[in-house]
């Protein structure tokens, strides 16, 4: 798929990396996503996070949103960057980035994309306090 | 038939391992694994939830399982 890119990596996201691969001169616009570390969580002092991945099944999870996003929509590129190991506040966990002719296009797949990547990706976090640490959404 | 399950995330944790060895008839369902599982671990019980991936895929609970299946537990994802 020569319109799509997704990559799961130990290795620190590129934005700038991202946002040339993702440009084209059909392109009348982009829509890049970048998912941050907060500092805090429900209002306690988040000191990192762990991210871990059931590396195949992300992978063509994450492949199979993409599709979808291009059944949907008329988009032209499609990228999903996500990180796995541990991350400190500030870095990026995530970068979703879409290019299309017109901007609806663009927003709507982006949106989508995280939203949907959110659910259904089998990938993990847990937060890491200064007194424990949880995995997050793993109990009601 | 012998299978192995992996698992992730918190069910890791309850599973002590990445990997579990586990004893089921040649025609176990999803649904069968599950129970098995919650009777051995039942801490699996306090999750939200949790899916079976086979090979992959996400799973449904009547879906049957084959040796040399690769079957792995997802508890909630929480990824971006």
């Amino acid at each position: 798929m020569q319109h799509t890119q997704v990559i799961l990596t130990a290795d620190t996201l590129d934005v700038p990396s991202c946002i040339n691969w993702i440009m084209s001169p059909q392109s009348g616009g982009i829509d890049v996503f970048i998912g941050t570390v907060r500092n805090a969580t429900k209002g306690k002092s988040v000191l990192r996070l762990e991210f871990e991945a059931y590396e195949p099944m992300a992978i063509s999870e994450m492949e199979k949103i993409c599709r979808q996003a291009f059944d949907q929509w008329p988009v032209q590129k499609v990228l999903v960057h996500h990180r796995t190991g541990t991350l400190q506040v500030g870095e990026i966990p995530v970068i979703i980035a879409v290019s299309a002719a017109h901007r609806a296009a663009a927003f709507e797949a982006c949106r989508y994309i995280i939203d949907t990547l959110k659910q259904t990706v089998p990938i993990w976090k847990k937060e890491i306090f200064e007194d424990g640490e949880v995995w997050v959404a793993a109990h009601p | 038939m012998k299978i192995n399950v992996l698992a992730f995330g918190v069910a890791k944790e309850i599973f002590g391992s990445s990997l579990v060895s586990l004893e089921l008839t040649n025609d176990a369902t999803i649904y069968n694994l599950k129970y098995l599982l919650e009777q051995q671990y039942p801490r699996l019980k306090q999750l939200a939830s949790y899916m079976v991936a086979v090979n992959n895929e996400y799973a449904l609970p009547g879906d049957t399982i084959h040796e040399r299946d690769e079957i792995a537990i997802i508890p909630p994802v929480s990824g971006g």
